[in-house]
């Protein structure tokens, strides 16, 4: 039973022109990408480039240090920072990832799910506070007990996101109007709302208006409980996401709506002609996504303690769409993507008080995205060989869950 | 089967009608019978013009009742064109456009006056971003290319014209560098969709992106601290043309300008002849339609696909440069805020023609400069609703006009010689 060394380099060469392969490898340029511009706009090194032909050695000097402090402190602002005094405040960047991961993680499955259906879904901006319009009213107008609350306000999130995204959906299936108009369109549209809803203390805005457009935060029978205690401000919010990733992978990958979503991306005509009703699919295709952004949107409401702003959709939207293409539109690619982005939030501050300004991370998360974008590209610049048609990979694998499966 | 719904395609639907008259029944009701009290003024000339016409003054609630009905007759117009199978033409949208707009200003101005050539102008000046915005997206868009960056290129543009401009004290060099900046995003994006044959949209939103990350970073690392050398371009002189400019509205609304404005009013009927009355564009148009058939005449697909997105990028950047040296004066942190989108609907609203989508961005444009007079002449009113009207359009319009604007049928799919 030995493996041939010809089955060895066939299982190497799938590993190398997989898509995690490229994953890694489009994260790793990413950085780079980002690296140079820190070092490009460092004082420091445009000043020893003056001299650079006398001592070289300063340039590069300068160079490192301006990468290694930069990405350290977004290392220490997202993950574990070393310099705390106790460990209980070392984690806690660690627990702030987790918090500003939950809502991306979420929104990215909304937007992943439409790309299984061969669909785009521009609009979790204007699903997002549709969403946060329903989540709010519950949770800042309604007087209901604890946990029963925060379920009939998270559901009522879901509902608003999922009804715009089902409109959006069903003009497309009878009209034709493309989704990316119309969703840009409702993003705008559902904005401007949103932010009147704010201003009028009889719908959604203060009680003791200010004449500011923001509302009240929710009560406290509907927050999302803390997890760890009140140390951190990681909430339940993450434990939602958790379980969306699950639901996310069972509705995609086991259950027959799933398998309707992926034949009409595949083929829509193929999957016309199996009987399978394409309109309807866009329909339920735009509102299962609505709904999973809509959970984000219950996080939003539900976890802000100070209470909703117009801007409080946080760009989610936008950002899902690169967490959705960088986590291959799958449930685990998407956490661990959401858990990329998320990290680049929770250090954004950090980095700040270095003194590189974390715009950068905006540049390495759109260069990450956009080398995930042209797989050509990056088998071409690391001479990865093309996609392979053997499942050396999958037979291994299969043999070694048969073996597991025996004991 | 493919005749029957090419049947269906080729009917005139009632759909314009039926949308011109609900939206005639609201303005009668809304401005006419539901209508404010009191005189609104339309001030034609401004003081200080060399030729001075009368004011119009008329009640708000007449004039909500007058257009009402115009807007309604219109509407019977369309309908009797679509009976007869035939398309609404332009310019009947555009003269019901416009009363809807003088019925929309007199319904805000009630007790108040109108300063229409200001306001004219002002929505000329602010929709040059997206005309050519719209222009750039258009080209790439008829020879078969979805162009989602078109935010990317207005940024890149702004950022070049104002870094340039500041650094070199030339105007000229500053509007060059801003058409080379948008280039450049449309040279990734042609790159990655002709040669990579990567998902067309999906490039153009990560270029937004990353050029929206790019800007502000340099921005933020370096413009600000540096504000008085690298970006205080201020902006480009006004020309005043003879003569032209001293005819009343038209004169100050179009011959008294920024040369971003002069080029925008002649680039796009530029663009609508070269698209629709040469070879150059025949050919780019067959490319976008059908480039397996273009491709058998001896086109190359690739190569005019790669030019004409090219070509777009730069006029896009342009309009990047009409919004710092041509409008604000300096460079802003995300300062094309959304305009790139609003082009890309432009884009569709016109149906992929290039004067019909100049015509929808002064909507927008005079959307922009709606929202800031509304809440000077009534500030009871609640101008988020205001905002949303060209939106809202859109959304009309695209979904009930649909079937009869038809993208370039090879959009966003890649072309690879089989």
């Amino acid at each position: 039973m030995s493996e041939s060394p010809d089955r060895f380099s066939q299982a190497l060469k799938e590993i190398l022109s997989g898509g995690f392969t490229r994953t890694v490898l489009s994260i790793i340029l990413g950085f780079l990408v980002g690296a140079l511009f820190m070092i490009g706009s460092d004082k420091a090194f445009i000043e020893s480039l003056g001299y650079f032909f006398s001592r070289p050695g300063d340039a590069l000097g300068a160079a490192f240090a301006v990468v290694t402090e930069g990405y350290g402190s977004l290392f220490r602002g997202s993950i574990f920072n070393g310099e705390a005094e106790t460990f209980e405040k070392a984690i806690r960047p660690l627990t702030e990832t987790l918090r500003l991961a939950a809502p991306l993680i979420l929104a990215g499955l909304g937007i992943g799910l439409t790309f299984r259906v061969g669909m785009f879904n521009i609009g979790g901006t204007g699903q997002i506070i549709s969403g946060m319009i329903w989540a709010t009213f519950v949770a800042t107008r309604l007087e209901l007990p604890f946990i029963i609350h925060t379920v009939v306000a998270v559901i009522a999130g879901v509902l608003g996101a999922a009804l715009l995204g089902a409109l959006t959906g069903f003009l497309k299936a009878r009209t034709g109007a493309h989704e990316v108009i119309l969703t840009i369109m409702f993003n705008y549209i559902m904005f401007n709302f949103f932010n009147f809803l704010l201003k009028d203390p009889l719908l959604l805005g203060e009680e003791a208006s200010t004449g500011n457009a923001k509302a009240d935060p929710a009560a406290a029978s509907a927050v999302l409980p803390k997890i760890l205690g009140d140390n951190y401000n990681l909430h339940w919010g993450f434990i939602l996401a958790l379980a969306a990733v699950f639901a996310f992978w069972w509705l995609m990958e086991r259950s027959t709506i799933g398998f309707r979503l992926r034949m009409v991306g595949e083929n829509p005509d193929a999957a016309r002609s199996a009987g399978v009703s394409v309109e309807r699919v866009y329909i339920l295709a735009m509102g299962l996504s609505a709904a999973f952004v809509g959970l984000a949107a219950a996080n939003q409401s539900l976890a802000s303690p100070l209470g909703l702003f117009p801007s409080a959709h946080a760009n989610i939207g936008f950002d899902a769409i690169t967490v959705a293409l960088l986590g291959g539109s799958n449930a685990p690619g998407i956490l661990l993507a959401g858990l990329l982005f998320g990290a680049f939030k929770a250090g954004a501050p950090s980095m700040q008080v270095f003194g590189v300004s974390p715009e950068v991370l905006g540049i390495v998360q759109g260069a990450i995205v956009l080398f995930i974008a042209a797989p050509p590209l990056i088998r071409m610049l690391f001479r990865l060989p093309p996609p392979q048609t053997t499942s050396v990979l999958s037979d291994i694998r299969q043999k070694l869950m048969r073996r597991g499966g025996a004991k | 089967m493919s005749q029957i719904q090419l049947a269906k395609e080729e009917r005139i639907g009632f759909k314009s009608p039926i949308t011109m008259a609900s939206i005639g029944v609201f303005v009668i009701i809304f401005f006419g019978v539901l209508g404010r009290e009191g005189e609104t003024v339309f001030e034609i000339s401004r003081r200080a013009d060399l030729i001075q016409l009368p004011s119009i003054s008329i009640g708000s609630s007449s004039l909500g009742w007058v257009s009402g009905i115009l807007l309604l007759l219109i509407a019977g117009y369309s309908l009797s064109s679509s009976l007869k199978n035939r398309k609404t033409p332009l310019w009947v949208s555009v003269l019901y456009g416009a009363i809807g707009v003088i019925a929309l200003l007199g319904w805000l101005a009630a007790g108040n006056q109108v300063p229409l050539t200001f306001i004219i102008g002002t929505s000329l000046v602010l929709a040059v971003p997206i005309v050519l915005g719209a222009m750039g997206g258009l080209m790439c868009e008829r020879v078969g290319v979805t162009n989602i960056a078109i935010e990317a290129q207005l940024l890149a543009g702004a950022f070049m014209a104002a870094v340039v401009s500041s650094i070199t004290d030339n105007f000229f060099l500053g509007l060059i560098s801003a058409m080379i900046g948008g280039a450049l995003v449309s040279l990734v994006l042609a790159v990655f969709a002709i040669k990579y044959l990567a998902q067309q949209i999906i490039v153009g939103v990560v270029l937004n992106v990353l050029v929206i990350g790019i800007t502000s970073f340099l921005f933020q690392q370096w413009l600000t601290q540096d504000a008085e050398n690298v970006n205080f371009p201020g902006t480009l002189d006004i020309i005043k043309i003879p003569f032209l400019s001293d005819i009343p509205v038209i004169g100050p609304v179009i011959f008294e300008n920024r040369i971003t404005v002069f080029v925008a009013l002649i680039f796009v009927p530029t663009l609508y002849f070269i698209l629709f009355k040469t070879k150059l564009g025949l050919r780019a148009r067959a490319v976008g339609e059908h480039p397996l058939a273009a491709d058998t005449v001896g086109i190359n697909v690739g190569r005019t696909r790669f030019w004409w997105v090219t070509m777009g990028g730069m006029s896009a950047g342009l309009g990047g440069a009409a919004l710092t040296i041509g409008n604000a004066g300096a460079f802003g942190r995300e300062m094309a805020g959304g305009f790139g989108f609003i082009a890309l609907a432009v884009v569709i609203l016109g149906r992929w023609h290039p004067i019909s989508a100049a015509l929808a961005a002064l909507l927008f444009g005079f959307s922009i400069i709606l929202r800031v007079w509304a809440n000077q002449v009534s500030p009871g009113i609640p101008t988020d609703f205001i905002i949303m009207v060209p939106y809202v359009v859109t959304v009309i319009a695209v979904v009930a006009f649909v079937g009869q604007s038809r993208p370039p049928k090879a959009l966003a799919i890649p072309y690879t010689k089989g």
